[in-house]
């Protein structure tokens, strides 16, 4: 069973290579192709999966060592897989929702002369994202990243002809950059500190290494899942990110590839549990991005936008479980599993809506959708309900483990991190209410004549089925994996799992969830599904302007960080003009002359070179006898 | 009893009594390479005299390649029955040396034989004259250029076929050089392909003046040469009382035991030696063009048919080098100490002359002849490491410069306008544009020369500046790695000026040759490049092959 592991990846890496390479001939069948090898990876996800399922708890981890990839004395690279548990919760997500997201895509791109190029990236974002799971090293997890960034680049830029989204990959790939760094620190760290980069060795050597180092390692793994994962201060790309086409915002901006910083820090629990330090980071970052994420969420009128400051946030909520510890890291891995279902199934109703009205992403020009696009407000509801964490659906059980573990941190620290969670939970119920009212319910606020006029209607079959498929996940996921606890007895040989003891009873806690869920609706229900909406935005408060420009995120990096870096790159041009040209200038006129000099002394008179012949033997004699008489 | 003793009573004897003559010992089966070529240079005598004008072409090319087939088959029978490394010998009474260096090296100027033949046999660069295929050469080499002659021979379909003989004897006159194992034998050698070439230079079709007077230079440089050689050689002679080349390092040694009476007076003078040994380095770093011996490659590299031109850039090179190897590690071991010094000088300027001086030339050939001072120059850093790995790395750098040198000319020579050859560099501008194939494969052979990784030039560079720094050359391996950097100017330069400028709206057009020319650079790209991405196989090749016998 073992050899499959590398077909995983191999299967949707020879999509992208045939769809990249392949021209012109493959435009007709290509995305059924990549579709299929998107779905034959699933296929062996499954079967392996099954097979894990059939061994004792702690023998299920498996190993493929493919080969050797910089053997070097004292470096040893190789490129192996490791299939445990909580990789193969990822493969089969990233499989799974992926093959969903390559079928609706057909439909989505069905007009899009480039249709093939796309389903070639989307096969490649698989490959990379793969990679990234099922590493058993830091350096090929590195290389997945490395991927996954690339691929992410490509799609957000998709639309290359449109400067905004040209803009938006640069952008995105620029912060990705500032997080790879962190990463590729953190593994030169270890490589000095434990001589090697697979998990094994490094995990089980933690015990003998000082806690500074370990605080070292995990601050820069943190500044890493960080960049990928769009966590406060490295947030500033997501939002722009949603200009490329919306299935990529639905798979890689929502559902996978923003979830490999969390995938990132469960995986180095190990490190983590020895610097508490670096943990406290980790929940704090997380605590931060949730709720920065969802005052953004609230504040923005482009659907995508908000439901990218959504993402962020419920980021947030994972970071801030796995910063917990043992007690933690099965919840968040719990909620990204949910998460996955209902963000995509989200996305992918934000596309349909978008398909339907003609590209308009303002949901002030929204309104009262639900009697033309029946199926999209039917499962784009259900995702909204596990969301908000509706009880009973998937959001629910996930989020309310989360709150519960940031209570049972205990002390002063679980009251603030389990108020932040609880406010939290109301702040998403507000947002995501805004975004329902506004788009599926009030009156219509755009035309069917004139102008922009509009016909809003259902989407295809390909499009839709997808969206079914997903809602069912948002509705059972979160039971099933609850249901006698199995996903945390599932993960627990690879994460490890303690019972926090929460100050509060968890009855407390739900009904304390839910009561925040109550007021969260139902203020935003006053205040959009009550009232008319305005077409166009009121200039609302201070506090308002600032967070729908997110909170000043670019003005601040702009000031922060590219003015000195512009002033710096000048700055070195100026050096490099004056003074390095210079000295090179300098040589190259130097030697040209000399050349054109040189170049005289062959005047194309053999006597001349005869001459010059007579006078080296001269001087080699003269040198040679010199020589031994010295 | 050595070589002159016995030369001495072969004469003493033979005018005593004349049935008395012993037959010298050759063995026949281990010179088998050079015999071969040479017979088959007298067949294209016969050829030349004996077979119609309209069969000759055919005749000589086929007998050329197949000699030289031939006696590259030979070379490599003899180095699987181990006469590189354990069988290795001194054979033909002491005048000949069979051992790894000789058969690398007369391997690889058989192949580089090969090569050149393919080019020389070209006759489709040009439109047919008269209704007859026209090669690069003269019609009739002996008439007036631009004469009535001339025209009468052109129009009759004369073509020279006795470059092909010529050709051969050249390459015979190669592969006893490196292999040579006396000093007279080294001079004949010289003189027996220096010969043949003077000629073959001679004869170029187009530009005929300046063709005949690159030929004129060379004969009268090579003279003079010559001359230093000789009288070097005579010095030697005086001071070892011998001309083999063990005899003479036995008494630089002072391990000599028997002292010729009559040479008493001169034998064991060290200036003698000194000077006698400097004279011999002239002639050879005039063969390998070292600075400042080096004046007479671009007039004569530019002036001669260039199918010649490859042929003396690669070939010679790689036979002079090697006869100067066997000298300096074989006969003067033991005056390391003078002549190191010497040639640290000759391996610097020749390094530093040949790329500074490159920099400003316009004309194609003038700049790869040039190139060519500066690779002898790298070279000649690799000689001075004075190693086993010395000698293996510049057998390496030799293989695989030469087959970059005969590819280039050979793209050189498909580059035409109504002139014939477009050898102005400004002419090549926007090549990359109209034949970027040709344009690719050009480019391929100058970055193997500017040294590239994944070409051959890197890998022979590297093993030549390796070699030098572990012996100690560092300061050596500072100036070449300089020099290389000057010389990748030159090289990249071409490279923009094919790819990333508008071509000439009169530029030349690129000649669509026969498949000879196109055998001849896809082997010289495909050596390159396999040399420059597998090395390991030919390095570790060189590596056996890095003994002299003694």
């Amino acid at each position: 069973m073992e050899s499959l592991i590398g077909l995983l990846v191999g299967a949707p890496l020879l999509g992208a290579a045939v769809l990249l390479c392949g021209g012109r001939r493959l435009d007709r069948a290509g995305h059924w192709l990549g579709t299929a090898l998107a779905a034959s990876s699933f296929v062996i996800g499954l079967l392996l999966f099954a097979d894990m399922l059939g061994e004792e708890t702690e023998q299920r981890a498996m190993h493929q060592h493919l080969f050797s990839w910089i053997p070097v004395n004292g470096f040893q690279a190789d490129v192996a897989f490791q299939l445990d548990q909580l990789s193969m919760t990822f493969v089969l997500l990233i499989t799974g929702v992926g093959t969903l997201i390559h079928l609706y895509s057909i439909g989505y791109m069905e007009h899009d002369e480039r249709r093939r190029r796309f389903f070639g990236y989307l096969n490649l974002f698989l490959a990379a994202m793969l990679l990234l799971v099922l590493a058993d090293n830091f350096l090929l997890l590195y290389v997945g990243w490395e991927g996954v960034g690339l691929a992410s680049y490509l799609l957000i830029g998709f639309w290359q002809h449109k400067p905004s989204a040209a803009t938006a990959a640069k952008k995105a790939f620029l912060v990705n950059r500032v997080g790879d760094v962190g990463l590729s620190i953190a593994i030169m760290i270890m490589f000095t500190t434990f001589g090697t980069f697979a998990f094994g060795p490094v995990f089980e050597a933690t015990g003998e290494t000082s806690e500074g180092k370990l605080t070292a390692i995990g601050l820069m793994l943190l500044l890493a899942a960080c960049g990928k994962s769009a966590q406060v201060p490295l947030q500033s790309w997501l939002g722009d990110a949603m200009e490329g086409p919306t299935p990529v915002s639905a798979l890689i901006h929502a559902a996978t590839m923003v979830t490999a910083g969390v995938y990132l820090i469960t995986r180095s629990g190990a490190i983590f549990n020895a610097a508490p330090d670096a943990q406290t980071v980790v929940v704090v970052v997380g605590a931060v991005t949730l709720l920065f994420g969802a005052f953004v969420g609230c504040a923005k009128d482009d659907i995508k936008k908000a439901l990218a400051g959504s993402t962020m946030s419920q980021i947030g909520y994972m970071m801030l479980a796995a910063g917990l510890g043992p007690i933690g890291y099965a919840f968040a891995i719990m909620h990204l599993v949910t998460h996955g279902f209902f963000k995509a199934g989200l996305f992918l109703g934000a596309g349909s809506v978008m398909h339907g009205m003609n590209d308009e992403v303002d949901m002030r020009r929204y309104g009262g959708l639900r009697k033309y696009m029946p199926v999209t407000f039917v499962t784009f509801g259900l995702g909204y309900l596990a969301i908000i964490g509706f009880p009973g659906l998937s959001g629910f059980f996930s989020k309310d483990q989360i709150i519960e573990a940031a209570f049972a941190k205990g002390g002063t620290q679980g009251w603030i991190l389990g108020s932040v969670t609880l406010l939290g939970a109301a702040i998403t119920a507000y947002y995501m209410t805004r975004v329902m009212a506004l788009t599926f319910f009030g009156e219509k606020r755009w035309s069917e004549t004139g102008k922009d006029a509009v016909h809003p209607h259902e989407s295809p079959k390909s499009m839709t089925i997808p969206m079914i498929v997903l809602a069912f996940g948002s509705v059972f996921a979160g039971g099933l994996f609850k249901w006698n606890e199995s996903f945390v007895h599932w993960l627990e040989p690879v994460t490890q799992f303690e019972h926090g003891h929460s100050p509060l009873s968890a009855t407390a806690v739900t009904s304390m969830t839910v009561v925040a869920l109550v007021i969260g609706v139902g203020t935003a229900w006053l205040q959009y599904g009550r009232r008319p909406v305005p077409a166009v935005a009121p200039r609302g408060s201070l506090l308002t302007r600032a967070v729908r420009r997110d909170f000043l995120q670019d003005d601040l990096n702009h000031v922060a960080l590219v003015k000195p870096g512009e002033y710096l790159t000048r700055g070195l041009v100026y050096v490099d003009h004056k003074l390095v040209d210079g000295v090179v200038n300098g040589t190259a006129a130097t030697v040209g002359g000399a050349s054109g000099r040189l170049r005289r002394v062959q005047n194309g008179f053999v006597r001349s070179y005869a001459v010059s012949m007579f006078g080296g033997a001269a001087v080699l004699v003269a040198a040679t006898l010199l020589m031994r008489a010295v | 009893m050595s070589t002159t003793q016995s030369l001495h009573s072969l004469w003493t004897s033979a005018a005593a009594e004349p049935d008395k003559i012993p037959s010298p010992h050759i063995e026949y089966a281990q010179l088998s390479p050079t015999l071969i070529v040479l017979g088959a240079a007298l067949v294209g005598i016969l050829i030349e005299a004996f077979v119609p004008r309209r069969a000759r072409y055919n005749a000589q090319v086929v007998l050329a390649i197949a000699g030289l087939a031939s006696a590259f088959a030979a070379v490599i029978a003899l180095a699987l029955d181990g006469y590189g490394t354990t069988k290795a010998k001194i054979a033909a009474m002491g005048a000949i040396a069979v051992d790894g260096p000789a058969l690398f090296l007369q391997g690889t100027i058989l192949l580089v034989g090969v090569v050149a033949v393919f080019t020389f046999a070209e006759r489709r660069l040009d439109p047919k004259k008269h209704g007859n295929h026209v090669d690069s050469f003269t019609p009739q080499a002996a008439a007036t250029p631009g004469g009535e002659a001339e025209r009468e021979a052109a129009r009759a379909g004369f073509t020279t076929t006795e470059v092909f003989p010529l050709a051969l004897f050249a390459i015979a006159g190669m592969l006893i050089f490196p292999a040579a194992n006396d000093l007279l034998t080294l001079f004949i050698a010289l003189e027996v392909f220096s010969l043949p070439l003077y000629i073959l230079c001679a004869l170029a079709r187009r530009n005929r003046l300046m063709s005949q007077e690159a030929a004129v230079k060379y004969f009268l440089l090579g003279a003079f040469s010559s001359a230093f050689l000789l009288f070097g050689i005579a010095l030697l002679y005086g001071y070892a009382g011998a001309v083999d080349y063990s005899s003479i390092a036995r008494v630089v040694s002072n391990s000599e035991a028997n002292v010729d009476p009559a040479l008493a007076g001169t034998m064991g003078n060290d200036a003698l030696l000194l000077i006698g040994g400097a004279m011999i380095l002239v002639g050879m770093l005039f063969k390998v063009g070292a600075v400042p011996f080096h004046m007479w490659t671009p007039d004569v590299y530019q002036g001669a048919p260039t199918p010649v031109t490859g042929l003396m850039a690669s070939a010679t090179k790689v036979a002079g080098f090697g006869a100067l190897l066997r000298l300096l590690y074989v006969v003067l071991p033991g005056l390391r100490w003078d002549w190191e010094p010497v040639m640290w000088g000759a391996a610097i300027i020749t390094m530093l002359g040949g790329a500074i001086v490159a920099i400003t030339q316009t004309d194609i050939k003038r700049m790869l002849a040039y190139s060519s001072i500066a690779h002898a120059g790298f070279m000649l850093a690799g000689v001075i490491a004075t190693s086993e790995d010395g000698v293996s790395s510049v057998l390496f750098y030799l293989a695989a410069y030469s087959f970059v040198t005969l590819g280039a000319f050979a793209v050189v020579t498909l580059v035409r306008d109504a002139g014939g050859e477009a050898t102005h560099l400004s002419k090549w501008a926007g090549l990359g544009r109209r034949s970027p194939l040709v344009a690719a494969v050009f480019a391929v052979f100058l970055l193997a020369f500017a040294g590239i990784p994944l070409t051959s030039g890197f890998t022979g560079k590297f093993a030549v500046f390796k070699a030098a720094a572990e012996s100690g050359a560092g300061a050596l391996v500072v100036i070449g790695v300089i020099s290389s950097a000057i010389a990748a100017f030159f090289y990249i330069r071409v490279i923009v000026l094919m790819f990333f400028q508008e071509p000439k709206v009169d530029g030349p057009s690129v000649a669509v040759p026969s498949p000879m020319t196109i055998t001849a650079i896809t082997v010289g790209v495909a050596v390159t490049v396999v040399l420059g991405v597998a090395p390991q196989y030919f390095l570790d090749l060189a590596g056996q092959a890095g003994v002299f016998v003694r």
